[in-house]
């Protein structure tokens, strides 16, 4: 299963190096042509059945969030900062595994002994935390880790309950693991697979592969927000998990075009996937770079809903990766060849 | 040794549950002893007998429980909500993977509402209020597999970092039991004139209870518990806080009986074992605080080993120190005189 090794991989945005390589040798026998561009991000070209000249852009990120090693102190700890948008709540007492060499390490605070009543109220800042890698002092651990290196969380893909799994990284390696399955069938349209490179800091990589494949449509496929815990307001809810593939109508980045987004919808209901529209209004994706890339590119984004997104152990339903990948692909075989404009 | 503190450490056994334990920890003590027992409360108490049968006799202590939660409620969707059993810091829990022990041992995380729904807004810690346990099933099977009472323990494999360093749950105080092993280790083939108890005691992270019971029923003359102490960190300070690697931490203080704390300060320079000292105004927060005042008094010791992050899934201590207490506790054993101890206040 593409999922399970890929959330295993390390790719902090600016970082994507292993889930590149992993991806490249996949889909290498599937495509005609295989680009990488200045910032690491990967497109695989692949040539359409109908011969119609036209272009689709299936895109998923390749990264996600971390942290930067800023800084060694004397007793050789490491400070570091956070790469994409994490919660500092949820950084205490957790594994992560630090640089190239992947030296294992945890992130600490002083016990709870030894917090003040006012401490212990407070949510913790990014800079009173710090990784231990047991290093004795500051030589020690510069032998082993340097300023600049990446910090991933460390967190087993564990399939649980009804088909779910927790890892780390399930935005967006499901729709990297969508692309690299959906690469292997063919296509009415020639299609480009495009694995971007730092989504999680401002959608950098997305731009360079709009403005290079110029596509006349494209779909981004997409882990988003699941909050769907008790004793949430229903308007805060913004997908639900076990629920089907998420459609987005409109987020913080993309007003989505509509007769897609329908469509989308009608298609699932057609063929029973279930599926769901995304139903707040914040948050954003790739989309909301490349739908203005390029004079403007039709685009859609179907999102698997992910619990606790952007933390070490997100949580998906297999049930909604499925729909999302079903979905996806009866749309790219059925209609493509639709007029949207 | 190191690999029986990765075992222990990956066992579930939170205060007032520690069965899943007692057989680990039994079949740790039966090389070195002639007999073990488990009490009906979850003590296991492994018996090293002197040959003289009027012998006065010895008690070492560790506790092997650790803090956990329980479940306290279900909602219609079927999370959890939960209680914390023992001193859980809840910076801890968003996002930690845990062990429900319902009718099966189920698997869940820790999830907490997104930031920005959160009471009390970003700037605050998350409150146990919201948060919950996702097992990842519907209401209705939640509440045939799960009630109200089950323990949750964290799932938390322990690892090795780098120098020796490890890091898991419950090192607190399983670390404590692996340091009376290297103890009996050294005193292999070695006679000493007093019965030795080891004792792994249960519930002390709830109030000590443990081994309070143990020692009315011992009735030893002397005891020696180990605990942890705090690691140094960057953000702990210097008070009480001890660099991780420099050796076994002696106490001195109200707590701890004077003729002991200064025999192990000496045997530690004569045998060149690492040491440090500390000092507690009364309360250690450890068994030693209830064992010297059990059973009419018994003179307690209490040797600590450096630990970073007590009371998290993380939990961070040296090796060396494991060691260093165990040397240290073999040492002052054969130094021990229990005349000169009963007697300290008699002239």
């Amino acid at each position: 299963m593409y999922l399970s090794e890929l959330v295993k991989l390390a790719g902090v945005s600016g970082n994507e190096n292993a889930v590149r390589s992993f991806i490249k040798e996949r889909i290498a026998p599937f495509c005609e042509r295989i680009e990488i561009d200045s910032m690491g991000n990967l497109m695989a070209f692949k040539k359409g059945t109908n011969n119609c000249g036209k272009t689709l852009m299936l895109c998923a990120h390749m990264d996600e969030v971390g942290l930067i090693v800023s800084r060694i102190t004397e007793e050789g700890f490491l400070k570091f900062k956070t790469v994409g948008g994490i919660d500092p709540r949820v950084l205490i007492s957790k594994r992560v595994s630090v640089g190239a060499a992947g030296l294992p390490g945890v992130i600490g605070r002083k016990a709870i002994h030894l917090l003040t009543p006012e401490e212990r109220k407070k949510a913790p800042k990014v800079k009173e935390l710090y990784v231990d890698i047991g290093a004795k002092d500051k030589a020690d651990a510069e032998s082993k880790v340097a300023v600049g290196d990446y910090i991933a969380f460390e967190s087993a893909f564990v399939p649980f309950g009804d088909g779910l799994v927790k890892a780390k990284a399930l935005d967006d390696r499901l729709g990297c693991a969508i692309l690299l399955e959906l690469a292997q069938e063919s296509c009415p349209w020639d299609v480009c697979f495009a694995f971007t490179v730092q989504e999680e800091v401002g959608l950098r990589g997305a731009r360079l592969c709009a403005r290079r494949i110029k596509p006349d449509m494209a779909l981004v496929i997409e882990g988003t927000t699941c909050s769907d815990l008790p004793e949430t307001e229903e308007r805060a809810v913004s997908t639900r998990l076990g629920k089907g593939a998420a459609i987005s109508l409109i987020d913080g980045a993309t007003s989505y075009n509509r007769k897609i987004a329908q469509q989308l919808y009608q298609l699932a209901a057609k063929h029973d996937i279930p599926v769901q529209f995304k139903q707040t209004a914040t948050g954003g994706n790739d989309a909301g770079i490349i739908h203005v890339s390029a004079g403007g590119i039709v685009t859609a984004a179907v999102s698997v809903p992910a619990r606790y997104i952007h933390s070490p152990v997100s949580v998906i339903s297999l049930k909604d990766y499925q729909a999302a990948k079903e979905l996806t692909r009866l749309w790219i075989q059925e209609v493509l060849h639709a007029d949207f404009a | 040794m190191k690999n029986a503190l990765l075992q222990l450490a990956a066992k579930d056994g939170m205060s007032g549950f520690e069965f899943s334990l007692t057989e680990v920890v039994s079949n740790l003590l039966a090389p070195y002893c002639a007999s073990v027992e488990r009490d009906p409360m979850g003590n296991v108490v492994g018996v090293i007998p002197a040959k003289n049968p009027d012998a006065k006799s010895v008690m070492l202590e560790a506790h092997i429980d650790g803090i956990g939660l329980m479940v306290s409620g279900i909602s219609e969707e079927g999370f959890l909500s939960f209680v914390p059993v023992g001193g859980v810091d809840s910076a801890i829990l968003p996002g930690a993977e845990v062990r429900v022990w319902g009718k099966e041992v189920l698997y869940g995380v820790i999830g907490a509402k997104p930031p920005h729904l959160q009471t009390g807004g970003q700037d605050k810690a998350t409150a146990i209020k919201d948060m919950y346990i996702d097992l990842g099933l519907c209401g209705e099977v939640v509440r045939q597999k799960v009630s109200v009472g089950d323990m949750v323990c964290f799932a938390e494999e322990p690892a090795a970092l780098c120098n020796d360093v490890f890091s898991g749950k419950s090192f607190d105080d399983r670390a404590g039991l692996i340091s009376l092993l290297l103890c009996l280790e050294n005193l292999k083939g070695k006679e000493l004139p007093f019965t030795i108890y080891v004792v792994a005691a249960v519930q002390e992270e709830v109030g000590l209870r443990g081994a309070t019971m143990v020692s009315e029923r011992l009735s030893p003359d002397c005891a020696f518990v180990v605990d942890v102490c705090h690691g140094d960190t960057p953000d702990a300070g210097s008070e009480s806080i001890f660099k991780l690697g420099s050796g076994a931490v002696i106490s001195f203080g109200p707590n701890i009986h004077p003729y002991l704390s200064s025999l192990a300060k000496e045997v530690a320079e004569k045998e060149n074992i690492a040491a440090s000292f500390d000092a507690d105004g009364g309360d250690t927060g450890t068994d030693a605080w209830a064992v010297q005042v059990a059973n009419g008094g018994i003179p307690v010791l209490l040797l600590s080993i450096p630990l970073r992050y007590m009371h998290t899934t993380v939990e961070t201590l040296h090796f060396d120190d494991v060691q260093a207490v165990g040397d240290l506790l073999a040492a002052i054993l054969q130094n021990l005189d229990l005349e000169v101890l009963a007697c300290t206040f008699q002239n």
